[in-house]
């Protein structure tokens, strides 16, 4: 939080965009969070990916429930739209917008608490309609709007700034979304940027629903000793098992890769991502290897991150259901209003 | 790259982008603060300080910081320094008291200052409040030299002048005026404990051309030109007035011809407007007043008719100008004459020194100039110093003063059998800025503002008299705007890495990206790989120690930082704190208060 707002004035040698726009042109508001939240860093790096992916902010559709983490949509993308929902309801006004106009890049911001939570059941529910969307949980381990009590994230044995140990188990959502069927699945910590805005380019272009739960340290409730979500903790227990290279359409894949170590993954708009295995023994298309493998490092202590399950051949919720094309105020009259003779059809076949 | 050392002075002061081109090393920022602050009588005696002539360098000063203020590379103009300076000079109430006073006790060391020109006054005024009596001699009747003979009243009013001169000698200063020195070996036989030449660069240069001393009283040198109308000798000018040259001393000839009755006046350059040698504020003020400029003309021979001036031949050239704005060739088109009832050669000036003998251990150098201490201004005389224009040649009134309070610094070592050499080195003073969560100690927002315009008298009335101020300073409402388009330059960014959590706070709330987290490398390399891109290469990196938790560096580029402190409001742990910048850059005053 800070009482002048940022100023107007940018570098005059700032990069542009095939928009001719500059990152400062996918700015919002000025953040009221905590100095050092995580949060903010994430926003940051949405800022970044939609910037060097050059979508028009206008083309965009931030979605959030309820929390500090919910709060961010309101800090990028000005010229954009939005909905900021009740607490753990993002899920199903999502689900309505992205149903009535497929075309826009729909961009969940959530938190630990609104996600898994209050809010779990929608969100499993996106999971299994494939929503073709971003959504982001950024995870802190404790509900931080309303003062730092343990969220569904906490570590058992993570311990409060007050001193209170958690006792309950966490519900982890890399493993629960590797249950319940996910088509993309990453993870990864809002001070990792290198790491974190390939990974929401990768996740703006994935058709379906995307996924990445990022750590995102409380500085204000969670970012002392014997917290397991504190920037030191996570610097110290983060590792990567494979990062994600964005390649934009129409472009070649300029990077020089080790025999074996490389995995491009065609996306559905025509853009590439190549995976980079850190550690050889990673299969991101292995939905029952990649459970085994965050789960033995998970009990070594170890947080795995960067895109840990990928599946670009799984059909979205309009697919599954058959819609039509483009957004449906496109439509034409006679085809949403179809006449009396339909209707009459349509009535007989019920009676 | 090294971590950045910040205990070095120069480092923060090369931040002060105006403080460090100021020759002076006038606290700028500071000022500018007190203006906005209403404290214009503090203000002013910050200025005296260091230039020690507020309302003279208000007007004329040829303000070497406004080209390198910071403003100018964040948006296209730099804050008008100069003449916020002026708002100080023409508002501060009477500060007679609150000035250096001379001690009832003298020392018993006497010194004596050739020429009454800024250097020999700033030499007096630095030495006077130590008890040295000091004794200026002046050729003409009255002081200041050129900015006396030479600036033309309509650009510095005498009252300004007069004003400023008096607080000086007004300390005890024995001026003796009409008194010009003819031999140093007879000056040094009076037995002043030091001497200071501060005699100008007195001699115009010639025009070596046909037909120069054909109609001799109708070409006239520039700066005895501009003397002889100070002084009255000279009251008109012909119609049709040629000036030969482009330089600051070109610009005052043609403006000073439109006063004395001139209807139309040419100034003739050699080469393209690039190369001009005027400031641009001189050049705009010139061709507002209609003064056409002449480019790709040189002069071939005054033309004269039955021993009358009937005007000049000139060769029209052509240049090529390669990329990088040298000339590769020139080639001559043609030939021009231009009519002409007097012609002005303004090409120069050049130090003379007849009065000084050549067996007197003062050496001469080939150019048959005295050689110098670079930083001491000694000759290879011990006990003579030069300063100002007659020590390295023409510059301007802050170098000249500068030089002044370097040469008063050597005169007090001397005086007091210390090594010259030996000075005290710039210090610095470093103190937080912050008041609180959110607020700072300088008005720490951007103001979007342009810079204001200076109003000036209109174009019929100002050329009724000679000594109508053009210039008629801001307005209150000009000078509010102004000041908060300074960018407090001295409030800086200090950075303490072992506190540092990396969490990019800072990173991302900066407006003009400077910073950025990364593995540390060489600068060129680090250059190439910033948030944003760092060209400038004459603004320096800012590179912490490596940060705790990664091992990464926190790197700023300076270039184009607007001090607005978001960095550290936003910053969890305080890594980043903006600390008030104070340069300590010594005068005699502090050497004398130095244990001996
Ligand atoms: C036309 C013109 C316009 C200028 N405009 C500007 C401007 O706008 N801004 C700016 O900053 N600078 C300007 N300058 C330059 C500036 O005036 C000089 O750089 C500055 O005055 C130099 O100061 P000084 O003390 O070294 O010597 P001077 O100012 O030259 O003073 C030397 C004095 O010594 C006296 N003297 C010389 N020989 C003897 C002797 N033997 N005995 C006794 N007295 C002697 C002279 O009479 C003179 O009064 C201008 C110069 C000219 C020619
Ligand atoms: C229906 C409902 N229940 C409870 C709350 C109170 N509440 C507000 S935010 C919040 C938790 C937010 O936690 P999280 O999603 O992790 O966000 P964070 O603030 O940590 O980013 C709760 C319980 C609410 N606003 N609405
Ligand atoms: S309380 Fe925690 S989560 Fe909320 S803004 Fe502050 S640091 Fe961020
Ligand atoms: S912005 Fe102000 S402090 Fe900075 S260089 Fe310009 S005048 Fe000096
Ligand atoms: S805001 Fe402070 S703690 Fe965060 S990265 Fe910047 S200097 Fe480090
Ligand atoms: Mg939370």
């Amino acid at each position: 939080m800070s009482f002048i707002t940022k100023p107007k004035v940018a570098h005059p040698q700032l990069p542009r965009n095939e928009l001719n726009l500059t990152v400062r042109d996918y700015e919002g508001a000025m953040s009221t969070l905590c100095a050092g939240c995580g949060h903010d860093s994430i926003t940051g790096a949405i800022m970044q990916a939609a910037f060097e992916l050059a979508i028009p902010p206008y083309r965009m559709a931030k979605l959030s429930g309820i929390g500090c983490s919910s709060k961010t949509p309101a800090y990028f993308a000005s010229a954009s739209h939005g909905f900021n929902t009740v607490h753990g309801r993002m899920p199903s006004v999502a689900t309505g917008a992205n149903a009535a106009n497929p075309d826009l890049y729909y961009i969940g911001v959530s938190g630990d608490g609104d996600t898994l939570s209050i809010g779990l059941g929608q969100f499993l529910h996106a999971v299994r309609r494939n929503l073709n969307m971003l959504y982001l949980i950024e995870n802190n381990g404790v509900y931080g709007l309303t003062k730092g009590q343990f969220s569904a994230s906490a570590d058992v044995g993570s311990r409060a700034k007050k001193g209170e140990t958690n006792q309950q188990p966490p519900i982890d959502p890399a493993l629960t979304l590797l249950a319940t069927g996910a088509t993309f699945i990453a993870r990864s910590f809002s001070g990792d940027r290198e790491q974190l805005v390939p990974l929401i380019k990768a996740g703006l272009t994935h058709r379906g629903f995307a996924v990445i739960d990022v750590i995102s340290p409380c500085v204000t409730f969670n970012d002392h000793e014997g917290s397991t979500k504190s920037y030191e903790f996570t610097r110290k227990h983060a590792m990567t098992a494979i990062y994600a290279d964005f390649v934009p359409p129409a472009r070649e894949i300029r990077a020089q890769y080790a025999a074996g170590e490389a995995m491009p993954v065609q996306m559905h708009d025509g853009s590439q991502i190549v995976l980079r295995k850190a550690d050889g023994a990673y299969d991101p298309t292995d939905r029952v290897a990649a459970f085994e493998y965050i789960q033995t490092h998970q009990k070594a202590g170890e947080i795995v991150t960067g895109l840990l399950y990928i599946d670009e051949t799984k059909p979205d919720m309009h697919e599954l259901a058959n819609t039509p094309p483009g957004p449906l105020a496109s439509l034409p009259f006679a085809k949403v209003c179809p006449g009396n003779k339909t209707l009459a059809s349509i009535q007989s076949r019920l009676r | 790259m090294q971590p950045t050392d910040t205990r070095n002075p120069d480092y923060f002061h090369k931040v002060v982008d105006c403080q460090w081109a100021c020759p002076a090393h006038t606290d700028v920022p500071g000022y500018i603060r007190l203006i906005a602050q209403g404290q214009y009588t503090e203000a002013f005696l910050l200025n005296r300080q260091s230039n020690v002539f507020p309302g003279i360098l208000g007007r004329v000063c040829d303000r070497p910081c406004e080209p390198a203020c910071r403003r100018g590379r964040v948006e296209d103009k730099p804050v008008a320094i100069c003449r916020l300076k002026r708002v100080a000079a023409d508002l501060a109430d009477d500060y007679t008291d609150r000035l250096p006073k001379a001690p009832a006790q003298k020392n018993g060391k006497r010194v004596a200052c050739v020429g009454a020109g800024p250097a020999s006054l700033t030499v007096a005024n630095d030495l006077l409040p130590l008890g040295y009596e000091v004794v200026i001699f002046e050729g003409l009747q009255v002081p200041g030299g050129l900015m006396r003979s030479n600036i033309p009243s309509f650009r510095l009013p005498a009252e300004v002048l007069d004003r400023e001169i008096d607080d000086i000698v007004g300390m005890g200063a024995e001026l003796k005026t009409g008194h010009r020195i003819q031999s140093m070996k007879l000056l040094l036989a009076e037995g002043f404990d030091a001497i200071f030449v501060g005699t100008g660069a007195p001699k115009g240069k010639e025009l070596k051309l046909p037909g120069r001393y054909d109609d001799a009283a109708r070409v006239h040198i520039g700066i005895d030109w501009l003397e002889a109308v100070a002084f009255e000798h000279i009251k008109a000018i012909g119609e049709k007035v040629l000036i030969i040259g482009v330089g600051n001393t070109a610009m005052d000839c043609c403006r000073t011809s439109l006063r004395l009755g001139a209807k139309s006046v040419k100034v003739m350059a050699r080469k393209p407007r690039q190369f001009f040698k005027a400031s641009v504020w001189e050049l705009d003020d010139a061709e507002e007043e209609q003064v056409e400029i002449v480019i790709n003309r040189s002069p071939k021979a005054f033309v004269t008719e039955g021993g009358k001036l009937r005007g000049m031949l000139f060769d029209v050239m052509e240049y090529d100008v390669d990329a990088s704005g040298r000339i590769t060739a020139e080639r001559i088109l043609g030939e021009e004459m231009l009519p002409a009832d007097d012609i002005i050669v303004a090409v120069g000036q050049e130090n003379a020194f007849p009065w000084v003998e050549r067996d007197l251990g003062i050496e001469f150098d080939k150019w048959d100039v005295p050689k110098i201490g670079e930083k001491t201004f000694e000759s290879t005389r011990p006990g003579v110093f030069f300063g100002g224009d007659s020590a390295f040649g023409p510059k301007n009134i802050i170098w000249a003063v500068e030089h002044g309070h370097q040469a008063a610094i050597s005169i007090h070592k001397h005086c007091q059998g210390e090594a010259v050499a030996d000075r005290l080195p710039d210090g610095m003073n470093l103190q937080t800025s912050k008041m609180g969560m959110h607020e700072w100690a300088y008005s720490n927002n951007y103001n979007s503002a342009e810079r204001r315009l200076m109003p000036h008298v209109g174009l019929k009335e100002r050329f009724q008299k000679l000594n109508i101020e053009v210039e008629l300073g801001f307005t209150a409402e000009q000078f509010a705007e102004e000041v908060e388009r300074c960018l407090n330059c001295d409030v800086q960014t200090v950075f303490t890495d072992k506190l540092c959590i990396e969490c990019d706070a800072c990173i991302d709330i900066c407006p003009v990206d400077c910073l950025t987290m990364t593995p540390s490398g060489t600068e060129e390399e680090l250059r190439g790989r910033l948030t944003a891109p760092a060209p400038n290469i004459s603004q320096d990196l800012f590179v912490s120690g490596p940060l705790p938790q990664t091992g990464r560096v926190m790197v700023k580029d300076e270039d184009l930082c607007v001090h607005c402190g978001l960095c550290a409001e936003r910053c969890p742990t305080a890594a980043w704190d903006m600390q008030k910048f104070t340069l300590l850059h010594p005068h005699a005053s502090d050497e004398a208060r130095q244990p001996r």
